[in-house]
């Protein structure tokens, strides 16, 4: 594990660059990161498990970090390792030059928690609980709605804590289909999430992890 | 020709093979198979299905021995085949016989092409070949299979939606198989000459070949190696594991290596191995291009740690930091390189002119630091300012206009600026796709909120925060329901707000303006009098209430109680409107010292005559002829320059500006937070999270501090030339400064802004005061007459005077008279109304465009609507029959089958009805089209358009848990 650039073949090098959105450079720095990573493997692994990716200062703190390691893995076990190509992959589909519809493919399969092609209420929720904090935080969310209910209707402050809550979030669920699901099947389905994407202003440049 | 027949059905047993592996236990693909078989003449399905089915048992895992095996076998019988071919060519009956030989082939070759055009949509390439090739199949089979053909495509989609990971280990086989078909059908003798290192002789063989090939044959070869070349193109945007790209990138490499230089004849094949080297070349070229480019993006790095400390948002002000110095770079190289270095190497040296030389009484501090701080003395005098350049009309060897080329960089400066501020502009508008913004509101909050840069726990955790600040708020706007407690109290304090901002700004505006006007005073005076603070009065004013008044809008606004992202646009407008107030004070503050300067100059003017002529009556009274007296130049008496006197204080304005924002930067950002970090320990509160804290970086604040300044360098570019070069340095002294400072001494911001957003925003920002500023110069240089001994124009009315005199002298006559002529307000009047017509027309037709897509977003729902209560119809009638079915055959042991049965009908009308949605939806977007076709599980066409009948379909459920289970089964007992 030496880490040094001249590590990858050279054809293998320009067919990576041919492949993926990746420049020479950055293709050689994932496989210094990635053979660091491989170097604390337990045993000679050809795949870094889950975990280790993880401890990557970059996906450290991304609420969908474990979606992102379970979407572009390609192993057997579904454990979420990733060999070097699998990781080549997801740098490029979350590069710079990648385009936006390589990246609403990607993003659309890590919202989609449970892998059916479609994201459905419960996706839905996920996602949004994933994305106000997943722990004490989303407790704290949860005090904070009920206080955003209790504004509106102040009687009933106390007992209904939890059922606003959730009620405020299914509002907010509900929003989303509202606007995304144009055929209305309770869903939204890749084209429709495309077409929602593709409208916004930043998902191109927030969509990005760069080593 | 018996051994070739035994040749072509081994191949199609090998074709047989590679699909079973494919589909492996799929059933409509047998459906599919026999349809193929159909036509294939003579040969029972059953016994080659067995045949197959022996074979892929036998073959297991080697099948490239096999296949190798074959290949020579074939390539013995073909060479065979080759001889008698030649042989025969002249007895007519051969020929028959080659006849239908060539004919057999064709048909294979269209068997192969159906083949193909499996792999081909699979791998979501759409070309025309697709549509000679159906041609073809109806000819030969009338239609019939061609209905049989999509439905199967349809299933292999669903096929790849299921078995994934099968898939990437499929693609191997069949593209080899592919390859040797080709292989063996098209170019037989050269699949013998392995050892084919030699490329001109392989080719040779290939022509040999070819030249047997009909034209047809030769021109689907090389719209297969067209569509592989696109193939490798796109592959980098699908969305596949790397293994499957990888495998098929070197196949169809591999493909067309074996093929490219067999294509052409005679001299055109070697201009097509020529062509095909230098595109290889080419890209290679490209690739490496684009790394270099990469690489030299400066800062790169630094950027992009900042972004996985800080989120995007911060970021984006180093972004636009860089933008700003890539375009300060341009303007720095106009300058430079067309004005100040011919000046300093071709125009006359220093003391030859007054202009020229530090004057008499001037000389004793001019070379003190103190002047030379002040862009007084050595550098007053020199290239940086305007006042320097001669009015010789062409300099040096070159014979350099000199002052056209000045008045032209000055108009080039500003007409760039424009150029590439408006440029961004568009852009940016197009990347936020116009139009209706609002409408996924909430839809974009939960998909897009997230920044996958964030790298920093902190961060993070701020940005959980704000996300749910964004949602909540965004509910509360929807709702609508917010009720203030008291809106009279409301109302009045954000009059009293607005009132407050506005004496401020006032107040400020004097204050500027009387600076100004004492500092005036002080240089009539004269500056030697009096101490620092008198002499950069004006500057350091200035740069205070920039530093001062911020705060005070900060505090005037927690009296309005608006909402945070409002609070921000009005905090940046009135920081807006304060800078622009201070500017044009400045401004016109400076005209009137204009005007005054040109008082002075039209006296200096009179006492020079008087000078002169006392020079010359005291010396030599009439006599014309003798040499004039030499006085050296810094004995001369001179003007004010006025334009000197600007430039020197846009630079001082420049400079202090600078020193402020880095000793901000210092005392406000380091001092603190090692003050916070060191004195936390021996403190009675907390003081990192308590009063001071660390400091946040302020995005807006300092977008707006590098916008004006920016516009300042408009402003004064014209008349002291060194703004750029100054400016450039400023920026990159910045750019480290500020890196270093967010890096060590910030925290994340609490409120975290999207970048994107404001992107626009800052733009327009820019060209207003871009605007804003040029006005000003264009008025001085329009109105004001030049001074009479300094500066290019010198002698002349006016500045653009320059532009009549290159006309008259260094051009043809008539094309002056044409100049005149098109400047003649009769021709120019219609161009303005033309541009404006076209203006009017370019809007109204956006306009339109706008509606158009609304109209069609609204046809595309109401469509989709519509098809979604079809599909539900039809799948609840086909549920009650299968309901039905199964409780008429519920003992029998054959159900299975039976439901199988069902299944697959619906499915098949459901896949024809998902293909019309399919193609509907196409309508949307370009990307959701391309979608349709895509193998891949998720985007495949039955996911994307699945209708929620299936999943109702289930509810009646027979067999709860899996809806698959019996599908499945069916297949088994069928096969």
């Amino acid at each position: 594990m030496g880490g040094t650039a001249s590590n990858l073949p050279k054809e293998l090098l320009s067919e990576y660059q041919e492949l993926t959105f990746l420049t020479k450079q950055e293709i050689n720095e994932a496989h210094k990161k990635f053979c660091q990573l491989q170097a604390r493997e337990n045993g000679p692994n050809e795949r870094v498990s889950m975990q280790n990716i993880l401890t990557l200062p970059e996906l450290k703190s991304n609420p969908f970090r474990e979606r992102v390691c379970h979407v572009f893995s390609t192993s057997d076990r579904k454990d979420g390792s990733l060999s070097f190509e699998d990781f080549l992959d997801l740098l490029s589909a979350f590069s710079d030059s990648a385009t936006l519809e390589i990246k609403s493919h990607y993003a659309f399969r890590i919202f989609d928690f449970d892998d059916d092609g479609t994201l459905d209420s419960e996706d839905l929720k996920k996602l949004v609980n994933c994305l106000t904090g997943e722990t004490d935080d989303a407790r704290l969310t949860l005090e904070e709605m009920r206080q955003l209910i209790g504004n509106v209707s102040p009687s009933h402050r106390g007992q209904t804590a939890i059922r606003s809550a959730s009620l405020t979030q299914t509002r907010f669920l509900l929003q989303i289909l509202e606007e995304s699901d144009i055929d209305k099947d309770g869903t939204v389905n890749l084209s429709e999430f495309q077409h929602v994407i593709s409208r916004s202003p930043d998902f191109v440049s927030s969509f990005k992890i760069v080593l | 020709m018996v051994i070739f027949s035994r040749f072509t059905s081994s191949w199609k047993h090998l074709r047989y093979f590679s699909i079973e592996v494919d589909e492996g236990n799929d059933n409509e693909f047998n459906l599919y198979y026999v349809g193929v078989e159909d036509h294939s003449e003579g040969e029972k399905e059953q016994q080659v299905k067995q045949e197959g089915k022996r074979r892929r048992e036998r073959n297991g895992k080697i099948s490239g021995r096999t296949a190798s095996e074959k290949r020579s076998a074939v390539t013995k019988n073909s060479d065979k085949r080759e001889k008698k071919h030649d042989k025969h060519q002249k007895t007519a009956r051969e020929r028959r016989g080659s006849k239908t030989h060539e004919k057999r082939r064709k048909r294979n070759n269209a068997d192969e092409e159906v083949v193909e055009e499996e792999c081909s949509k699979e791998k979501n390439v759409k070309n025309e070949r697709t549509k000679t090739s159906k041609l073809e199949d109806e000819k030969e089979q009338g239609g019939k299979k061609n209905k049989k053909k999509s439905v199967k495509t349809e299933d292999v989609d669903r096929n790849h939606g299921k078995m994934k990971p099968r898939d990437c280990n499929d693609v191997p086989t069949k593209e080899k198989t592919k390859n040797r078909k080709k292989l063996e059908t098209i170019s037989e003798p050269e699949s013998k000459s392995d050892s084919e290192s030699d490329l001109e002789s392989r080719d040779d063989k290939a022509v040999g070949v070819l030249s047997s090939l009909t034209p047809e044959e030769l021109e689907m070869l090389k719209e297969a190696m067209e569509e592989k070349k696109k193939l490798m193109a796109t592959l980098r945007g699908k969305p596949w594991p790397m293994k499957k790209k990888l495998i098929i990138l070197r196949e169809s490499q591999e493909f067309l290596e074996k093929y490219e230089g067999a294509l052409g004849k005679g001299k055109g094949r070697k201009l097509y191995a020529y062509k095909v080297v230098m595109m290889k070349k080419w890209m290679k070229f490209q690739r490496d291009f684009e790394n270099f480019k990469t690489a030299c993006i400066p800062w790169e790095m630094k950027i992009k740690e900042i972004e996985s400390h800080f989120g995007s948002s911060v970021a984006s002000y180093f972004i636009f930091l860089r933008w700003m110095y890539g375009i300060n770079m341009i303007l720095f190289g106009l300058t430079f390189g067309l004005v100040m270095v011919p000046e300093a190497l071709m125009g006359k040296p220093y003391g030859t002119l007054p202009r020229k030389t530090v004057p008499r009484e001037e000389e004793a501090s001019a070379m003190n630091f103190a002047v030379l701080w002040d862009f007084g003395g050595y550098a007053k005098y020199s290239v940086l300012f305007y006042g320097y350049y001669n009015n010789q009309r062409a300099i040096g060897w070159l014979k350099f206009r000199m002052p056209l080329s000045y008045f032209l960089v000055g108009v080039g400066t500003v007409a760039y600026s424009y150029m590439v501020v408006i440029r961004t502009m568009a852009r940016n508008a197009n990347e936020e796709g116009g139009g209706d913004d609002t409408i996924f509101n909430f839809s974009w909050k939960a998909f897009t909120s997230w920044d996958y840069l964030i790298g920093n726990p902190e961060t993070a955790d701020n940005k959980f925060a704000s996300i749910t600040t964004s949602i909540k708020e965004a509910i509360v706007e929807d709702q609508e329901s917010r009720k203030d407690d008291n809106i009279h109290l409301t109302r009045f304090l954000r009059v009293l707000a607005n009132f407050l901002v506005l004496c401020c700004l006032a107040g400020s505006g004097y204050l500027i303006y009387f600076v100004v006007r004492r500092s005036q005073k002080f240089a009539l005076v004269g500056l030697e009098k009096y101490g620092w603070w008198e002499r950069n009065e004006v500057n350091m004013v200035m740069s205070l209430l920039g530093m001062f008044c911020p705060m005070l809008f900060d505090v005037i606004s927690t009296l309005e109680n608006y909402h945070p992202r409002i609070a921000l646009q009005w905090q940046l407008g009135r920081i807006f409107a304060l800078f622009l107030g201070n500017l044009y004070t400045f401004i016109i503050a400076l005209m009137d010292a204009i005007q005054l300067k040109r008082a002075e100059e039209d006296i200096v003017k009179t006492n020079m005559t008087i000078w002169q002529a006392n020079l010359y009556n005291g010396t030599v009274p009439d006599n014309s002829t003798a040499p004039p007296i030499t006085v050296h130049p810094a004995d001369v008496p001179r003007g004010p320059c006025w334009e000197t006197m600007v430039g020197q204080e846009f630079v001082r304005l420049i400079i202090s500006d600078t020193m402020t924002t880095y000793i901000t930067l210092l005392i406000g950002d380091f001092f603190r937070a090692v003050l916070v970090r060191f004195l936390n320990n021996c403190w009675c509160w907390d003081l990192e999270y308590g009063f001071p804290s660390y400091s946040e970086f302020d995005v807006s604040g300092n977008v707006l501090g590098l916008i004006f300044n920016q516009g300042m360098i408009w402003m004064g570019a014209f008349y002291a030339p060194c703004l750029p070069a100054l400016n450039l340095f400023r920026l990159h002294v910045s750019m480290y400064l500020q890196c270093w400072a967010v890096m060590c001494c910030n925290v994340p911001q609490e409120r975290v802004f999207k970048a994107s957003g404001s992107n626009n925003f800052y733009m327009a920002m820019l060209l207003v005061i871009l605007f804003l500023s040029t006005l000003p110069a264009i008025y001085t240089i329009v109105s004001i007459p030049p001074s009479f001994d300094c500066g290019p124009f010198s002698g002349k009315s006016r500045m653009f005077d320059v532009i009549q005199e290159t006309l008259e002298t260094d051009f043809p006559a008539w094309f002056g008279m044409v100049f005149s002529y098109a400047s003649n307000p009769g021709l120019v009047l219609p161009f303005l109304l033309l541009l404006v017509l076209a203006l009017y027309y370019l809007q109204s037709t956006s306009k339109t465009y706008k509606r158009v897509n609304m109209e069609l977003k609204k046809k595309l729902q109401v469509q989709n609507e519509e098809n979604k209560k079809k599909n539900k119809l039809a799948a609840l009638k086909a549920a009650s029959e299968l309901e039905q079915a199964t409780n008429a055959v519920g003992k029998h042991s054959n159900t299975d089958s039976d439901l199988g049965m069902n299944e697959n009908d619906n499915s098949l009308n459901e896949t024809q009805q998902h293909r019309q949605k399919g193609q509907k939806s196409r309508y949307v977007h370009p990307s959701q089209g391309q979608h349709n076709k895509d193998p891949h599980p998720i985007s495949s066409t039955h996911t994307t358009t699945r209708p929620p009948a299936s999943r109702s379909r289930a509810v009646p459920g027979h067999l709860p848990g899996n809806p698959q289970q019996p599908q499945r089964n069916s297949h088994s007992n069928r096969r």
